[in-house]
């Protein structure tokens, strides 16, 4: 039997690089003898039937073009209800939640697999490295780079993937949201490039296995790099401010 | 050339605007022998604040051509000087990466009044530029994504154009056809010239921009395209047919450029085509720009600590697919440098769009401030690689693995693989450099310095 990795509208959702996360789930399953199918799931045609779906980043008309062909599909609440492991990016997790904001700040319905609802910011973008405390205690730091204008609202059923450490997340000092199978999250990088654990985690779920490990010294070191990169631009920060209220 | 664009002497600028034009170029000249910048931004700036009407009447009176979209900028805009050059004399034309008012301002004032300009815009200031200019001809080469922590949408800049082109009715795009987004930005002006120049990166062009349905392209590089709605690609003024270009009226010209890769041919075509919109030769143009040899260290030669290396930049998706192709198939070991500054982006992301699977069965150094992103890429793309930061250091490294075993003894050489004996001699020792902007200046700056 072959893991059915499927890709969800690269076409629309394509922008910020999130197809690496579809790519690392695959090799990361065959490395360990796993034979992995990976699926680009264009708009055009029908959503096939897989385990493991990925959702990405993607500029405003395409999100809401995606998130209507979703809704009128309905096939990615069906195969969730069978069991199947999501992880949404960016506009991709706006996509799973109740509403979106769209281009003109009116509300578009979304998927409603998280509960979650994105308003429209106050004004500036959240971009830059993003490094967050997962509230499931057996994953390491998450680690990525955000963009985008939206603040999440968590309802009371969904719980948030991690606290934030640096960056803005959800924008309530959380990030992310995790509802039985589903994650959203807003990691760029992409995050499971980054966070070769947490991509472990979505294997273990789609296989109901317990996975050994991988040499991931690669992935350790950009980890380190980019956690030591955020520590150093905040100390930086702080030096300047107490600079500046000392004069 | 028509009766507006005789050349207008110095003295029928107003003064204010001689002032900041003599002020552009001694702010330049003070920074570049400071040597705090190349000396091409910064005087602009303060000409732009002496006269915010500085570039409009530098501009007056000379035939002008702008040329923008996402790759091929840089080269195009001086295959498209060097073009026009026998038929209406050399042109200003502005530095590498100068490509906003400051830096269009500075090549203006360096320029003797009536001579031409050929400037490179920033796709985002194009409109601007259109309107206060209003040139002659306007080059659009193509439009995908760029850099990803920048807000604008290719699909909004493409709408900016056509807005803008529609108020221009007197410039003449000379347009890539087989880019639906740059065709929806051309079609709304009076007489485009469409050239069918390529496509390779086609992920940003598939949705269709007129009806937003999807856009079905035919099979292979030169095919057409068309969406549901009946917006389709325009018949072509101008064609590429292997090493020729073909003319509307069937005319057929070799076209031999010293530059290397099909995407430099496309933007050869391109230069030789708006050229000829703005009154040269084909003939002429062709020629003239078949004799480049490099643009702004673009594919030079150049010695890094003792090796040589051909220098090639990237800044996105798209650009390093058209890189990849160019030295793929091949056997140079390859380095690729990445950066992640704020010219570069800041989120190298995109890194997973190009595909880097095609360097398996090469030695790959992975290089750059941001090497260690790249280096994980490589691996789950199961390409054996390298990771050497410093970037001297990386294309020593790897022409020292191109050299194989006989880097073990000194002074054996070995020619490295005898299928390519006859390239072999050329090519030998060399290796590949492929980095996004601010790792291909710095090596180029730290190669210059060596001077090896
Ligand atoms: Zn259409």
């Amino acid at each position: 039997m072959s893991l059915e990795i499927v890709v969800v509208h690269p076409d629309l959702l394509g922008t910020y690089g999130d197809g690496g996360n579809g790519v690392v789930l695959a090799q990361r399953a065959r490395w360990r003898g796993i034979a992995a199918e990976l699926v680009d799931a264009t708009s055009g045609e029908a959503l096939p039937t897989g385990d493991l779906y990925c959702l990405g980043g993607g500029e405003d008309a395409a999100q809401t073009a995606s998130a209507e062909r979703l809704r009128d599909e309905g096939a990615l609440e069906r195969a969730v209800g069978r069991g199947a492991v999501v992880l949404a990016v960016c506009a991709g997790y706006q996509i799973l939640g109740t509403s979106f904001a769209g281009a003109d700040g009116r509300a578009i319905s979304g998927v409603g697999l998280l509960d979650v609802r994105t308003v429209k910011g106050n004004g500036r973008r959240a971009v830059g490295e993003l490094l967050a405390e997962p509230a499931d205690g057996r994953l390491p730091q998450l680690t990525g780079f955000e963009n985008h204008g939206g603040l999440t609202i968590r309802g009371p059923d969904v719980a948030p993937l991690a606290e934030v450490a640096a960056g803005v997340g959800n924008g309530d000092g959380t990030e992310g949201a995790v509802f039985g199978r589903v994650i959203g999250t807003y990691l760029h990088g992409p995050a499971l490039a980054r966070n070769p654990a947490l991509a472990d985690l979505l294997l273990s779920w789609a296989t109901g296995r317990r996975l050994e490990p991988l040499d991931d010294a690669e992935e350790a070191a950009l980890r380190e790099e980019r956690i030591a990169a955020v520590r150093e631009r905040r100390l930086r920060h702080r030096v300047r401010y107490e600079l500046g209220s000392s004069s | 050339m028509s009766a507006g664009l005789c050349p207008v002497s110095a003295g029928s600028l107003p003064v204010r605007t001689r002032a900041a034009a003599a002020a552009t170029r001694a702010v330049n000249g003070l920074s570049r022998r400071a040597r705090a910048g190349h000396g091409t931004v910064a005087g602009g700036r303060v000409g732009l604040a002496l006269d915010p009407l500085l570039l409009e009447r530098l501009a007056a009176g000379r035939p002008t051509a702008l040329v923008s979209g996402t790759n091929g900028k840089t080269t195009t805009t001086r295959l498209l000087a060097v073009a026009i050059e026998g038929a209406l004399g050399p042109a200003a034309i502005n530095a590498t990466g100068s490509n906003m008012p400051a830096g269009h301002v500075t090549a203006l004032a360096a320029a003797p009044p009536g001579a031409p300009a050929v400037l490179e815009v920033d796709e985002g200031y194009l409109p601007r530029l259109i309107a206060t200019l209003g040139p002659e001809v306007v080059v659009l080469l193509n439009l995908s994504r760029d850099q990803l922590d920048r807000t604008s949408e290719v699909r909004m800049v493409a709408s900016k154009w056509r807005r803008a082109l529609a108020a221009s009715p007197a410039t003449v795009p000379v347009a890539n056809a087989d880019d639906p987004l740059v065709v929806w930005a051309a079609s709304g002006a009076a007489k485009p010239v469409w050239v069918g120049a390529g496509l390779s990166w086609r992920e940003d062009a598939v949705g269709c921009p007129s009806c937003e349905g999807r856009i079905g392209f035919a099979a292979g590089e030169d095919g057409g395209w068309a969406c549901r709605c009946g917006f389709s690609r325009p018949p072509l003024d101008v064609r590429i047919d292997g090493d020729d270009v073909v003319l509307a009226g069937g005319r057929r010209l070799r076209v031999a450029l010293a530059l290397p890769g099909r995407f430099n041919r496309a933007n050869a075509v391109m230069a030789a085509a708006a050229a000829a919109a703005m009154g040269a030769g084909w003939e002429d143009a062709v020629r003239r720009v078949g004799e480049v040899d490099e643009v702004a260290g673009r594919f030079a030669v150049v010695g890094v600590a003792g090796c040589a290396a051909r220098l090639m930049l990237a800044k996105n998706p798209a650009g390093w697919r058209e890189l990849l192709d160019l030295v793929c198939p091949g056997e140079r070991p390859v380095v690729v440098g990445i950066n992640a500054r704020v010219a570069d982006g800041r989120d190298p992301s995109w890194l997973w769009d190009v595909p880097f699977e095609r360097l398996r069965g090469r030695t790959v150094v992975a290089t750059g401030e941001r090497c260690r992103d790249l280096a994980v890429r490589l691996r789950y793309a199961e390409v054996p690689h390298r990771t050497v930061r410093d970037e001297v250091a990386a294309v020593r490294a790897a022409w020292m693995a191109g050299r194989g075993a006989a880097a073990a003894g000194p002074g054996a050489r070995r020619a490295p693989a005898p299928v390519a004996a006859s390239s072999a001699a050329s090519s030998e020792g060399q290796v590949d450099f492929i980095g996004n902007y601010t790792a291909f200046t710095d090596l180029m700056a730290r190669a210059t310095r060596t001077g090896a």
